[in-house]
């Protein structure tokens, strides 16, 4: 193949139909309240590791719900799990729970 | 001498206040420009908050007005032609040339839904899948909501705010009820499609009424509607005749892709085509940024028109559910009573 | 889709457009690219039409390459082209017939900001005066020379030697219209049938016999963008935005693009060949890549001008598969000769895309 010194940009759309729901579907089945964020930023604003890392719950939850698992495998070793986000959460969201579900079915997808 | 009302407009507001003024012991004309009383609520299957059946409530108001009819006559078919001040009262002309001597009037005249084909980028009237709510609420009513290949859709999305908060089309308010109308419409496709993907397409929640939060936290959890923080940017027809959407998922910050089987425009509510005249036969004042109705004041005088008489109810005067819209009525019949009887 | 719905969008986006008497204005680069669409719009309208078209060497350059390029200011701009302007004035014309895309939407919107504010409008006045003592007055008519073409396309039609439909079977073919960005998008109402349904070349296609290809993006912008392509840097992003339409359009299998832009032909052609090198893809039947025409080529083609003679050999991607479907005939062996038969050489063949 030639090389112009340029080519064709990767997309940054977030193509849905091509989005991988299946950690969306089986987290919501093993922690129901993962369907209850309504993305008010609670937790992130609250977050010890979001303030010196690029962590951000709320965008983490959706990055999930969106299928992005490449983004979310980037994230997710960089919260410290102290729970301060579920004492605020105003929808009661089990949010270490989820975190340490994403963890773990990351892992068992090998997607690090 | 009994007082007499004339009223423009038989739906739900029209007939509410009808019968309120009736049971106040006053005359009524319920003139209503089509052929049948119930206007947008004959269309209509179920309503939210509960999802009462329309029809329940439609029969009800109806049947009451029936059995009312040595105080309310409904005269169908006509429309105001114009409007004298007498000595005493008012001087009602309709189109078929009947005369009617009124005290007061109350105009109901309601809304119109906007005409989804303006939105020229989401294909209504150009592309098959693409209902409007109002379509939407039909096919429940019929109790077949397919895809125009007769199959049931598999992936359905919702685009909240058609023709509301929209400059482009001469829209800048928020028409309230379209929001909560497509939690309560996303549920409906849930309830009959369990294994649809539904998705809501959102700029924001408005979620305002006594029930309403609730539907949207039973939507998420219990329905799995997927909610998209986004304004729908453009539909185009894939070649499968499916419909591709763009939108931005705002809480991302990232541009959406996604392709759907069914789309529904939440269309919101403006004021009616004949407003403005009505306007220049009632002397009535209309709105230079939203083109409906202007009361007096929005508080004590709530119901009242700038001129001396006339009443205005429901959502003539904006945008309106159908608890505000009742409430609206009574409130105007209220006002006429005293005004009446002062 | 429903046709009908189309047709009451078409019926708010209806411009007026002179049938005669232009006076007509060429693009910067299109005589580079395409060089004989301008020679064969003015040979169409003036032999074969009996129009009045007049154009004159002191036409300029509007500027529009240089204001897209950040590199001159629109004051500067609005005394260009208030010079072209004063051109046609002293040429005793008042319909304004251009090339250029670009050239079209910055003349609409400089008349639009005139409108808008006169005090602007004045000051041009007075800046041309002192620069070159000439005076202007504004167009009565603005036509993008597609929006003359679609207005006579009946006419074409009527004295046509060839349809738009592949001869041996009857079968409409499939086209794909592209409009350029600065055509109607920035001033719905100046072009024909709108920025979202735009007619102007859609018309063309359906009195000539194609089919139009409505795909999903058929709005993209084909990724020119001035800066984005002159840099190298950026030139990723101009031909993403091809790319993107390319595999839009694919699985309708389109027989040919019909275009009205000076830029987007040349991209959509060119970039076949990049994306067939770097990508090894390529988006027409039997490992060819989809023919790109501006109007004036399909205009020409339909009427039975020599595609030779129209410039065709200059297209990245031969235009031999729709010449066949059509049935039109064509020497091979003339396709690299000049005017005067003269030998032109040959151009290497690329290896990844088959270009007859």
């Amino acid at each position: 193949m030639k090389d112009f010194g340029f080519g064709i940009k990767k997309s940054g759309v977030i193509d849905l139909d091509k989005a991988d729901f299946s950690l969306f579907k089986e987290i919501a089945e093993e922690e129901p309240s993962f369907l209850h964020c309504f993305y008010c930023g609670t937790c992130t604003a609250t977050c010890s590791a979001g303030k010196y890392t690029g962590f951000n719950l709320r965008r983490l939850q959706l990055l999930v719900k969106r299928g992005q698992l490449e983004e979310v495998a980037r994230r997710i070793s960089e919260c410290m799990l102290c729970g301060k986000c579920q004492w605020a959460c105003p929808k009661g969201v089990n949010t270490r729970h989820i975190v340490t579900l994403v963890n773990k079915k990351l892992h068992a997808r090998k997607i690090h | 001498m009994e007082d007499v009302i004339a009223i423009i407009g038989g739906g739900p507001a029209g007939m509410e206040a009808a019968l309120s003024l009736a049971g106040r012991g006053h005359k009524v004309y319920l003139v209503e420009k089509s052929d049948a009383l119930g206007g947008h609520l004959a269309r209509w299957d179920r309503l939210f908050p509960r999802q009462d059946p329309a029809q329940d409530i439609l029969d009800e108001l109806k049947a009451k007005v029936a059995e009312a009819d040595d105080r309310i006559e409904v005269v169908s078919g006509v429309r105001p032609q114009s409007l004298k001040r007498r000595m005493r009262g008012l001087e009602l002309m309709l189109s078929d040339q009947r005369l009617l001597q009124v005290d007061a009037v109350l105009v109901t005249c309601g809304f119109e839904l906007f005409r989804a084909e303006r939105k020229e980028e989401y294909g209504y009237g150009i592309y098959e899948n693409v209902l409007t709510s109002a379509d939407l609420e039909t096919r429940f009513k019929e109790k077949k909501v397919l895809c125009s290949d007769g199959k049931p859709p598999r992936k359905v999305a919702f685009v909240h705010c058609v023709g509301s908060r929209d400059e482009k089309v001469d829209h800048t308010y928020c028409s309230k009820v379209c929001c909560v109308t497509a939690v309560k419409q996303a549920c409906e496709v849930k309830e009959l499609y369990p294994e649809a993907e539904v998705f809501n397409l959102y700029m924001d929640l408005r979620m305002f009424d006594r029930y309403f939060e609730q539907m949207y936290h039973k939507a998420q959890s219990h329905y799995g509607v997927h909610f998209v923080r986004g304004r729908l940017s453009e539909v185009s027809e894939t070649v499968e005749g499916k419909l591709q959407l763009k939108t931005e998922d705002t809480l991302l910050g990232r541009p959406m892709k996604l392709t759907v089987d069914m789309l529904v425009l939440m269309v919101g509510m403006q004021a009616c085509q004949g407003t403005e005249e009505l306007a220049e036969k009632l002397d009535l004042k209309i709105s230079a940024s939203d083109h409906f109705l202007e009361t007096k004041d929005l508080f004590l005088r709530g119901n009242q028109a700038h001129s001396k008489g006339i009443f205005l109810a429901g959502a003539c005067t904006g945008p309106k559910s159908l608890p505000e819209t009742l409430q609206d009525a009574r409130s105007a019949a209220e006002s006429i009573h005293r005004y009446l009887t002062d | 889709m429903k046709l009908e719905g189309k047709k009451l969008i078409w019926k708010d986006y209806q411009k007026e457009i002179p049938d005669d008497k232009y006076f007509y204005v060429r693009s910067c680069i299109r005589q580079n690219m395409f060089p004989a669409s301008e020679h064969y719009f003015l040979k169409i309208m003036r032999e074969d039409l009996g129009k009045d078209v007049f154009e004159t060497e002191h036409h300029t350059t509007c500027g529009g390459i240089g204001y897209h390029c950040d590199v001159i200011k629109i004051e500067t701009i609005m005394s260009i082209v208030a010079r072209q302007f004063a051109l046609m004035t002293e040429a005793g014309y008042r319909n304004y017939a251009v090339s250029c895309i670009t050239s079209f939407g910055l003349y609409t919107e400089i008349i639009h900001t005139w409108h808008t504010f006169p005090e602007i409008l004045e000051n041009t006045r007075r800046q041309l005066k002192q620069a070159t003592g000439r005076e202007f007055e504004i167009p009565e008519h603005v036509a993008h020379a597609s929006d003359i073409i679609f207005k006579l396309r009946h006419e074409i039609a009527a004295k046509a030697k060839y349809k738009l439909v592949d001869k041996k079977t009857g079968r409409p073919l499939k086209v794909v219209e592209h409009i350029g960005c600065h055509y109607a998008k920035m001033f719905p109402h100046k072009g024909v049938g709108g920025a979202e349904y735009p007619y102007v070349l859609a018309g063309m296609i359906e009195a000539w016999g194609g089919e139009i290809v409505d795909y999903p993006e058929r709005r993209h912008c084909c990724g020119f963008g001035f800066r984005q392509y002159f840099v190298k840097a950026n030139r990723g992003y101009s031909l993403s935005n091809t790319h993107k339409k390319f595999e839009s359009m694919e699985p309708f299998k389109p027989d040919m693009i019909i275009t009205n832009c000076p830029g987007c032909p040349y991209f959509m052609d060119r970039w076949q060949y990049v994306i067939s090198e770097t990508e090894g893809k390529t988006y027409g039947e039997n490992g060819q890549g989809i023919p790109v025409f501006t109007y004036e080529e399909v205009a020409g083609l339909v009427m039975g001008y020599d595609p030779w003679d129209l410039g065709l050999q200059v297209h990245q991607i031969g235009p031999e598969p729709v010449l066949d479907k059509m049935g039109i005939p064509y020497d091979p062996e003339a396709k690299y000769k000049g005017l005067e038969g003269q030998d032109l050489g040959k151009p290497e063949l690329p290896k990844n895309i088959c270009c007859c």
